[in-house]
Formats: structure tokens, C-alpha cells, sequence
């Protein structure tokens, strides 16, 4: 009895919030244990009428949208056969549709005159559309299933759980026979020198003499330089057709064309030569380390490379002067501030 | 703390052992039932030379275990820190209240915020005002929390024994006692 007066009650609920956005208070006024023979319920309905804007829910403040698995799952089958639809109207074949075949197909079927590349038409896999969600970190009845859940790091405090610890990682990787542990320990690194490898290095060249040189270039501020850095040298340096010593009259420009060779401990090894225009004397002395620096890249092994990429012999050093805004003296200088 | 203090020798304070029993015991039994209800127990302490004791012990248990540095808003801004509908700890257990500037831990006062029983080892520095089962006690030499992590991890493994066995016993499945 009581409990068809329940569900008549909350039918009751559901009909009236339904019908108009007002939220209901329901009173059951029958105590509970009185049984009764026909379900006579008087059921107060306090209709409490709010406005809109009260009910309307913050939608800022929910976050980022979510995206469940299966939303995903099913948005890359769309993918796939939108692929395949794509490659039959190109007169393609689907099986070897690439990306890159998808993007001219695109570029040719939705032609955009936008600038910005970012807002043309674009059809990716959708694990590069939408971003990833995090796993949920718990179980069906809330229990979080790492131990250190609510540290927040737990992968990073986990790992002093390891049968194995950082540093032994690092000297197992150099003792011999490392190749069987080499993989369980490579799940921890993360692949640092793929910066290294980016640095295009230029073959030496070798000249009439059989004596091998290369040719680097460099640029800081206004000045750009050009080196051509030689074997079997004695250290000379000449810097468009002149004595680096006459060119360079300041000790701390010396040194900057020193640098590179310093630090690969190849000071006398080598001859330089090298034409620079533009800028003024802090400035050529840099561009022309820096075109050293790429030069010598083609003479050292990988691991120089990283080290010398490390003390930042191969950054371009992006400053230039900064230009003058209006309303102002000069970049950040402003004028002279009058009371009246 | 002057009530579980039997008296002082030489300017060392010595903790009365009879009041720690009871205490103790009312501590376990309480740990012990929210064990068998399954609930979530937390075990925090600040003192690291312990640290990786009680994070073994707590994987052991198969409960959880904060010993790292507290971050502020962990208890009362979890669903910012860690997503909608996370379940907070049902127990949180203090190996010791003190944090390493010897200040009382930051979780005592937040786990009173948010309505979590709490029970926490005090020592005779400590202010057991804010804990619901004080156990006064001994938090920092080794012997000592190698006992007290022997006793819970002891209590949690019977508790959730005993209700694995009652579940063989009567069938039941329910999830949410």
C-alpha cells in the first residue's frame, strides 16, 4: 500500500517538474505504518516557483567536457569509413589512404581562403582531436586502485616501491650484459635526445689539399658570420681577412671565439676562417661562435654533440632590440611624467 | 596531554601505559569495524624515517597511505584535486600528528572539517583535542611504530577476513556497508 502511494507520489513529482520548470516539494501525509484498504493519498504539492536564471547551471564552472570511451570508439569508426568514403571519391585506394592523401582531399573538396590555418576544415584521428581524458583512478565502489591515490603524485612516489631505484637503474645501464635489462629500464626514460637529433649535421667536405673542413653559419642580433673551421690547424683565425687579434681588440670577444674550441678541448687543432658583416663587435663575436660551433659538429661524436648542445654552444640567442612603441621614448622608456 | 601523563623523571615525560592500553584497544576495534564495513583508511605521518615502512604496510593492508608532503586543499578541495565523485577516506590514522616543522599536521584540522573520524598516535608534544580516538603513545622511535604498524596491519587483515567470511557465510554481496 504505501508503496504504490510512494510511486504515485514521485509520479506525481516527475509530472509536475516536467511540465514547467518548477521545482516541487512533495509531503506524503500518511504515516507509514497505517494500513490502508484503496490508496487514498493526499499528497501536498507546494509548487515553488523560481526564476530561470537561478536554475540555469554554471556551465563554466563543470570544466572541460568529458568524453567517454565509447563516444571515442565510435568517432574513430566514423573516421575510418569517412577515410575510406574519402579515398573512393578521390579514385583512390582505401586500404593505402594515407593522412597526407586525406589532407589534399580535404584541401581540394573544402577550399578555404581562412589565414589562419587552424581554422580550415580538418579531419584527423580523434585521438588527436580531443583531448585525453584521464582514466578514472577508481573502482566501482570508490576505492582508488593505487595505494598512494591520495599523495595526487602517485606514479612518482610509486617508484621508491620499486624492486629498483634510479641510480641502480643508471649503473645497471652501464655495467656489461645491460642489453637484458635494458627495456624495463627504458620504461622510465623518456627520450631526451630526440633534441640532439634534430641538429643537422653537414658531412665534411674536403678540399684540394685532402684536408677536411666544414662551413657553419651564425647569426646574433644584426650580424651574420660564415666559418669554414679546417683540420690539422695550429689554431690560426682570421675573421674577414684579418688577424682575429687586430679584429677583435677585446679580450671578451677573443674568448667567445675561443669557446667552442675550449670546450671540446681542441684549441690548437683547428683553423678558422670566417667573413662577418653587420651588427657591431658583441654581436659578430657571437654569430661568429656560433657558426664555429655548428662547424665543428661535423668533427665530434654524438655524445659531444648533446654536451655541447647541453652548454648552449648550438641556441641562437633569439634577442634582438626591441622595437620603440609610440607614446613612449624608447622600448620601455617612457616620457618624462608632468604634473600639468 | 597532562591526563595520559603518569608523571615526569629527569625532565621526560612518561606517558601512563594503562590509559594507552584502553586507548588503544578502543582505537583497533574502531579501525577493525571500518575495516569489516569496508571502509577507506588512510595512514598519514610526516616523520620520514618511516615512510616507506608505513607505505609497505599499507599495500600490504590494501589501504592507503599519505606520508609525503600534505598538499593544502587534499581533503577539502578533493573534487578540484582529483575529479567528480571521489570517495574520501572513511578513517584517517596519524602515526604521527606532528609535520616535520613540528606543527600539528594540517589533515588533523581538515579531517575534522569533513566529518572523518581520525585516530592519531600522540605524543607528549602533541594536542590530541582535535582527534576522535587519541592514542597516547610513542611516534618516534622505531621500535614503536613497527609496533603500531604490526597492530593495524593485524586488525585490518582479521577485520577484512572475517568479513570475507561472513559474506561465504550468509551470501551476501552488498556493497555499500
Amino acid at each position: 500500500m504505501s508503496k504504490m502511494a510512494a510511486s504515485s507520489g514521485r509520479a506525481l513529482k516527475s509530472f509536475v517538474q516536467g511540465c514547467c520548470g518548477c521545482s516541487s516539494v512533495i509531503l506524503p501525509s500518511i504515516a507509514r505504518n497505517v494500513i490502508l484498504q484503496k490508496p487514498a493519498v493526499t499528497v501536498l504539492a507546494r509548487l515553488v516557483c523560481t526564476s530561470s536564471t537561478l536554475q540555469r547551471k554554471n556551465i563554466a564552472a563543470a570544466g572541460p567536457e568529458k568524453y567517454t570511451q565509447e563516444f571515442i570508439k565510435k568517432q574513430i569508426e566514423e573516421f575510418n569509413i569517412g577515410k575510406r568514403h574519402l579515398a573512393n571519391m578521390m579514385g583512390e585506394d582505401p586500404e593505402t589512404f594515407t593522412q597526407e592523401g586525406i589532407d589534399r582531399a580535404i584541401a581540394y573538396l573544402f577550399p578555404s581562403g581562412l589565414f589562419e590555418k587552424r581554422a580550415r576544415p580538418v579531419m584527423k584521428h580523434p585521438d588527436e582531436i580531443f583531448p585525453k581524458q584521464r582514466a578514472v583512478q577508481w573502482g566501482e565502489d570508490g576505492r582508488p586502485f593505487h595505494f598512494l591515490f591520495y599523495t595526487g603524485k602517485q606514479s612518482y612516489y610509486s617508484l621508491m616501491h620499486c624492486l629498483r631505484f634510479i641510480q641502480l637503474l643508471e649503473r645497471i645501464l652501464a655495467l656489461p650484459y645491460c642489453s637484458i635489462e635494458e627495456e624495463y629500464i627504458q620504461r622510465f626514460r623518456r627520450a631526451l635526445e630526440v633534441q640532439s637529433k634534430k641538429q643537422k649535421i653537414e658531412p665534411l667536405q674536403y678540399d684540394e689539399n685532402e684536408v677536411a673542413f666544414s662551413i657553419g653559419e651564425g647569426r646574433r642580433k644584426t650580424a651574420t658570420a660564415t666559418a669554414t673551421v679546417r683540420d690539422n690547424g695550429s689554431g690560426n683565425i682570421t675573421v674577414n681577412g684579418v688577424d682575429y687579434l687586430l679584429y677583435f681588440p677585446v679580450l671578451q670577444d677573443r674568448e667567445q671565439l675561443m669557446f667552442p674550441f675550449q670546450f671540446l678541448d681542441r684549441l690548437g687543432k683547428h683553423d678558422m676562417e670566417c667573413k662577418v658583416t653587420g651588427g657591431g663587435r658583441s654581436a659578430q663575436a657571437g654569430a661568429i661562435r656560433l657558426a664555429t660551433a655548428r662547424a665543428l659538429l661535423s668533427f665530434i661524436t654524438e655524445n659531444e654533440v648533446e654536451s655541447m648542445r647541453q652548454a648552449g654552444l648550438l641556441t641562437p640567442d633569439p634577442r634582438v632590440k626591441e622595437r620603440q612603441k609610440p607614446g613612449q621614448e624608447g622600448a620601455r622608456r617612457k616620457f618624462t611624467w608632468n604634473k600639468r | 596531554m597532562e591526563q595520559y601523563l603518569f608523571g615526569c623523571r629527569l625532565e621526560q615525560d612518561i606517558l601512563d601505559l594503562d590509559q594507552t592500553m584502553e586507548h588503544l584497544q578502543q582505537a583497533l576495534n574502531f579501525t577493525a569495524h571500518v575495516a569489516y564495513r569496508r571502509g577507506i583508511i588512510l595512514f598519514v605521518s610526516r616523520n620520514r624515517q618511516f615512510t616507506h615502512l608505513i607505505e609497505s604496510m599499507a599495500r600490504d593492508c590494501g589501504e592507503y597511505a599519505h606520508c609525503r608532503y600534505w598538499q593544502g586543499g587534499l581533503l577539502t578541495n578533493a573534487n578540484v584535486q582529483y575529479g567528480k565523485g571521489v570517495r574520501l577516506p572513511d578513517l584517517i590514522v596519524f602515526l604521527s600528528t606532528l609535520n616535520n616543522v613540528f606543527q600539528q599536521h594540517v589533515a588533523v584540522r581538515d579531517a575534522a572539517k569533513m566529518n572523518i573520524p581520525t585516530v592519531g598516535i600522540v605524543d607528549s608534544n602533541c594536542n590530541p583535542s582535535l582527534l576522535t580516538y587519541p592514542v597516547p603513545g610513542n611516534d618516534d622511535s622505531g621500535p614503536a611504530v613497527e609496533l603500531y604498524c604490526k597492530l593495524f596491519r593485524m586488525t585490518i587483515n582479521r577485520a577484512k577476513d572475517k568479513r570475507r567470511q561472513m559474506e561465504i557465510l550468509y551470501g551476501l554481496k552488498s556493497q555499500n556497508d
